[in-house]
This record gives C-alpha cells, sequence and structure tokens, in this order.
C-alpha cells in the first residue's frame, strides 16, 4: 500500500477504495543505445482494469508498453533501468536476472497490426499453449475455445478451425490475435494501438472487447486516440517526451487535468 | 507576385494540348527505346542458350537410346554408355546434399537469428559471401589436400561429394539468409509474445516460413555441382570406369551399406570431357548426348526450384 501513495501523484486514491496494485513502475529508465526514451516513470497499475497510455509520437508510450513483455530484448543495444515490479509475487520484470520468457508467459500482448501466424486459426490460438508444451487435445480444444469466446470471435469461425487465419477479414484477424493472448491466462494483457490499422466498425467491436476483459484480466492499451482511451479505460496516463506527466482516473484526467501540457494536447494544441 | 501566378496558370493552358502531346512525345521515345533494347538483351540469352542446345540435339539425339544410360564407357563409341557416369553423379550429389544443406541451412540461420551483430559476425558474412565466387579449381586444390590426403578419403565418392558441399555451401548459406530476413518481424514478434523461445521461434515459424526461399537456393547449388567438371578431376575423378560402386541398399542385412563412399568415380560432365578429347566424331556425338543428358538434368532441377517456391508461397500469405 506504501507503493501507492508515493507512486502516482494524483487524486486517484481519493476516488477509489485502495484498487489493488498489479504492477508499479519505480524510477524506470529506458535507453536505445545512448538515446534515453524513457525518463524515470513512476506509475502504479492496477489489477483488472484498463489503463491507458497516450501521448503524442515518440513520447515513450509504445516503448513503456514494450518494457511490460521485454519485447526490447529482442533489439540489440538497449538497457533498462529501475523497476517494474509484478505482484502478487513481487518480481521485478526487467531486471536481468529474470527472464524474458517467464515474463512473456504471464504478460502477452496484442500489437498494432494484426499479425496471425499463416497457420490454421486453431493452431493460431493455440501456439502458447504449445509452447509450453501442452499436447492433450482435450485440453487444446477447451482452451483454444475458451479464447476465442472470450475474443468474441467464437461463433464465426467455430465451423472452420482448420483455415488459415490470414484468411480472416482485419478486425477477425485482430480479435484472433486476442484469442492468441487470452489463450495462456495472462495476467496482464498489452494492447499496442490495436486498432489503427481496423476500420471504424471493428474498431468498435475491438473497444468492446477490451471493456469486457477488464474485471478478468489486467489491460494496459496504448493509443493515439483519446476518444478510444476515454471511452474504454478507468486509467490513463499521458506522457511527453519519455517522462510521465500526468496519471489519474481516466474521467478526471480529462475533465480536469492539473497539467498544462495535459490541458494542451487533450484540446489538440499539440501531438 | 500575386499577379505572376495567374498570368502562368494562363500561359500553360493557353499553350495547349499540343505542346503537352509534344512534351509526352518526347519522353515516350526513351520508353520505347530502352523496351526494345531489353527485348534485344533478352533474346541474346535466350537465342544462345537454344542454338548450343539444338546443336547438341542434332549432334547427339540418335544416340540417346536406352542401351546408351545402361552402358559401360567403352573404346567402340557406338557401344559406349554412360552408366557409370549417371550412377556416379547421383551418388556424389547425395553425399554433396546429405553433407551440404544441412550445414549451410544451419549456418545461415544461426547468422541471421542467432549470431550477435557485431565485427565477428561481419567479417564471417564477408567471407561467405565471398567464398560463393571462389573459383572451383581452387576447391578442388583444397579438397585434394585436405579430404585426398589428409583425411585419407582418397579418390572417392566421399571426397568428390565433399568437395562439391564445400563448394556450394556459400551460396545456400546466402539464400538461407535471404529466405529468412524475408520472413517479416511481426511474425517473430507475435511468437515471442507468446512465450517461445528463440529455438521454438525458428523451428516453428521462421524455418517453416523460409522453406521455400531455402530449397530454391538448395537446388540451384545442386545444378551448379552437377555440371561442376574442375575440383573433380583435380581431386583425381577416373575418367573410364567400367563398373558400379556397391549399391548403399540390398536385400541382405544389413540392408545399408556405405561401401560406395570408398568407390572410385566419374560423373556425367567428365565422361563428356573425355568424349570430346577423343578423335573421331562418333565420340564427339557420345558427348553431345551426355551433354543433353546434363543440360535437361539441370533445367528440370531449375524447373523443379521454381515450382516449388511456387507451390509453397502460395501457402503463406502475410
Amino acid at each position: 500500500m506504501a507503493a501507492i501513495s508515493t507512486a502516482v501523484p494524483t487524486a486517484v486514491h481519493a476516488a477509489h477504495a485502495a484498487p489493488k496494485v498489479k504492477s508499479s513502475i519505480r524510477k524506470l529508465n529506458f535507453f536505445y543505445g545512448h538515446t534515453q526514451a524513457l525518463k524515470n516513470i513512476e506509475m502504479d497499475i492496477y489489477e483488472h482494469a484498463v489503463t491507458a497510455l497516450i501521448g503524442p509520437s515518440g513520447c515513450g508510450k509504445s516503448t513503456l508498453l514494450r518494457c511490460f513483455n521485454r519485447m526490447h530484448d529482442l533489439t540489440p543495444h538497449t538497457r533498462y533501468e529501475g523497476e517494474i515490479r509484478l505482484y502478487p509475487d513481487d518480481v521485478n520484470i526487467v531486471s536481468p536476472d529474470v527472464d524474458p520468457i517467464e515474463v512473456r508467459m504471464r504478460i502477452s500482448m496484442v500489437f498494432q497490426k494484426p499479425n496471425p501466424f499463416p497457420k490454421s486459426i486453431y493452431e493460431n490460438v493455440a501456439y502458447g499453449l504449445r509452447v509450453r508444451g501442452v499436447k492433450a487435445r482435450s485440453e487444446l480444444d477447451g482452451r483454444v475455445e475458451a479464447a476465442l469466446r472470450g475474443a468474441a470471435l467464437w461463433d464465426e469461425v467455430k465451423d472452420r478451425l482448420q483455415e488459415p487465419g490470414t484468411a480472416l477479414s482485419g478486425g477477425q484477424q485482430q480479435r484472433l490475435c486476442i484469442a492468441r493472448a487470452l489463450a495462456t491466462d495472462p495476467e496482464i494483457v498489452l494492447f499496442d494501438e490495436p486498432t489503427s490499422a481496423l476500420d471504424p466498425i471493428a474498431t468498435a467491436s475491438i473497444e468492446d472487447l477490451i471493456i469486457s476483459m477488464a474485471g478478468s484480466v489486467t489491460v494496459l492499451i496504448v493509443t493515439h486516440n483519446m476518444q478510444q482511451a476515454a471511452r474504454v479505460s478507468s486509467y490513463t496516463a499521458f506522457m511527453y517526451l519519455g517522462e510521465l506527466v500526468e496519471y489519474g482516473p481516466t474521467n478526471e484526467l480529462f475533465t480536469r487535468p492539473r497539467e498544462q501540457k495535459t490541458s494542451d494536447y487533450l484540446t489538440g494544441r499539440f501531438g | 507576385m500575386a499577379s505572376l501566378s495567374p498570368s502562368i496558370s494562363i500561359e500553360a493552358t493557353g499553350s495547349g494540348v499540343a505542346d503537352i502531346r509534344a512534351n509526352v512525345a518526347r519522353r515516350r521515345r526513351w520508353d520505347v527505346l530502352f523496351a526494345a533494347f531489353g527485348l534485344l538483351a533478352t533474346s541474346v540469352g535466350v537465342i544462345t542458350l537454344l542454338a548450343l542446345f539444338i546443336d547438341l540435339l542434332i549432334d547427339g539425339y540418335h544416340r540417346l537410346t536406352p542401351d546408351f544410360f545402361l552402358s559401360f564407357p567403352s573404346r567402340r563409341a557406338s557401344e559406349a554408355g554412360i552408366l557409370s557416369a549417371w550412377v556416379g553423379t547421383c551418388l556424389v550429389m547425395l553425399v554433396t546434399a546429405v553433407v551440404g544443406v544441412p550445414i549451410a541451412v544451419s549456418a545461415g540461420i544461426y547468422l541471421e537469428e542467432y549470431a550477435p551483430k557485431n565485427w565477428v559476425t561481419t567479417l564471417i558474412e564477408i567471407n561467405v559471401s565471398n567464398l560463393a565466387a571462389v573459383p572451383s579449381i581452387v576447391y578442388g586444390l583444397l579438397a585434394l589436400g585436405l579430404f585426398v590426403y589428409a583425411l585419407g578419403f582418397g579418390q572417392s565418392v566421399l571426397s568428390a561429394g565433399l568437395t562439391l558441399a564445400l563448394m556450394i555451401m556459400p551460396v545456400i548459406v546466402v539464400a538461407t539468409r535471404e529466405a529468412v530476413r524475408a520472413v517479416p518481424h511481426a511474425i517473430r514478434e507475435a511468437a515471442y509474445a507468446a512465450g517461445a523461445t528463440r529455438w521454438q521461434v525458428t523451428r516453428d515459424h521462421v524455418l517453416p516460413y523460409s522453406v521455400p526461399g531455402i530449397a530454391t537456393g538448395v537446388i540451384i547449388g545442386l545444378a551448379r555441382a552437377i555440371g561442376e567438371t574442375a575440383p573433380l578431376i583435380t581431386i583425381g575423378a577416373l575418367t573410364f570406369i567400367a563398373y558400379l560402386p556397391d549399391p548403399p541398399l540390398s536385400t541382405t542385412p544389413p540392408y545399408v551399406s556405405f561401401d560406395w563412399l570408398w568407390s572410385g568415380f566419374t560423373v556425367l560432365p567428365i565422361q563428356m570431357f573425355n568424349w570430346v578429347s577423343r578423335p573421331g566424331t562418333a565420340f564427339h556425338a557420345n558427348a553431345a548426348a551426355a551433354g543433353i543428358v546434363i543440360v535437361v538434368l539441370t533445367l528440370l532441377m531449375n524447373a523443379f526450384a521454381i515450382y516449388l517456391r511456387y507451390r509453397l508461397r502460395k501457402k503463406i500469405n502475410w
């Protein structure tokens, strides 16, 4: 609980009776070579809620998101400093001592552009389970169905699970990717601008899906669309030039921003 | 300044469609010129190949009888055949493929997916690319010293296969790397994000999706090896063989034999070379017939590579 009070210089705690913290970011710095992309980020992510990261291009919101599943480890010459503590076991997931595979088994991700594998719908969803060594057909079948239902895709694809995932429409592909992310029962699901490549109708269905997921899973979403953040999230963080400018409950941040920068961004004066 | 832009636009429309047409026609001329030159350039290649092949056909067609494929070389041109040569080619290619392909494909994948990007990798990269351009006779000299003498494999099918494997490995490494690089980064990210290890990403995604490109490289490499003569002469291929190596498979235990690896050998291009260097048009007809076999084999392999690429690519849409 001490963690919460030091982390967020906002009215989060006054408004909500001590929501449970899933993860706390402490003094997080991140570097691409010599370029510092994240500067001293301090932030708590609340369990079973949707938290949105907004800000202009290049503000570091995607970089922050990708720290959560150690995606930066795939790029040479990147470096984390500080901590992202994941509860309940209080492990620092950006520590070099923690295997990134372990982190990715607990935190899954949906990307900006739908990226299904050129394999069947079934295999796309089952992949996370297969890499963990799940072989029993009955278990795979059950969890694939549950994940596809969770991603509101089951009714559309239940009769053609063996067809290639790449044959689906853009919106369906993105829901397939969400099913893939859900199949492994993650503690947190990361969304990196999940609707930027989709039409308005597909966008609406993805947003509904994200709203429905809150309550059972912690969601962290990066979006360049402020309305989207307002629609889907309970908490919003505004980032600018690699720094966390303001963080608080979404309705407060949008209606009564405390920082001038936030207010300027929300009213479209820059970004 | 304000009056300038309207006057320009009036002038431009005033100068009319005729000027625009003249302008387009002037630029179009280069289109036509290049198309003509390109057609000429393409024809040079195709017609030359066709002429050579037709010439071979005219000289050697009458020798392409079943007996030609089932006879050993002979002093009499009309009785001579390519049995030992094509069997030798098949066995040497088998060794080349079995040894060369796994090593080269592994090396290519390692360099692209695993190796850290530093100056050592860059150095290896440059070396591999250069090795692909080393004249084949140099591989022959290396193989003579290494396989034939140092390792004591002698003038055998094994030495020949290893020599050609060395020769085509750089080609396959380069093709593998290109194919692996063509797998979209988004696919790798998706697999890693699902919790896969590097090996799982390679085995489940990178390798299967790059098979069309790798297969093309392998077949082009083998097609190059099949016509190779110089390095095999260097390591001591025989030019007159009237026996076949022990068969690799048999009906009696232990069913599989590897004695053929140590057998002396000849291959199609060497048999052809031998006949060309003999006096008398009868042997030259044999050489032409052997040439047809090599050319057809090579064309078939390349056609298969194209077919394979087409078939496999159709299954993969990103």
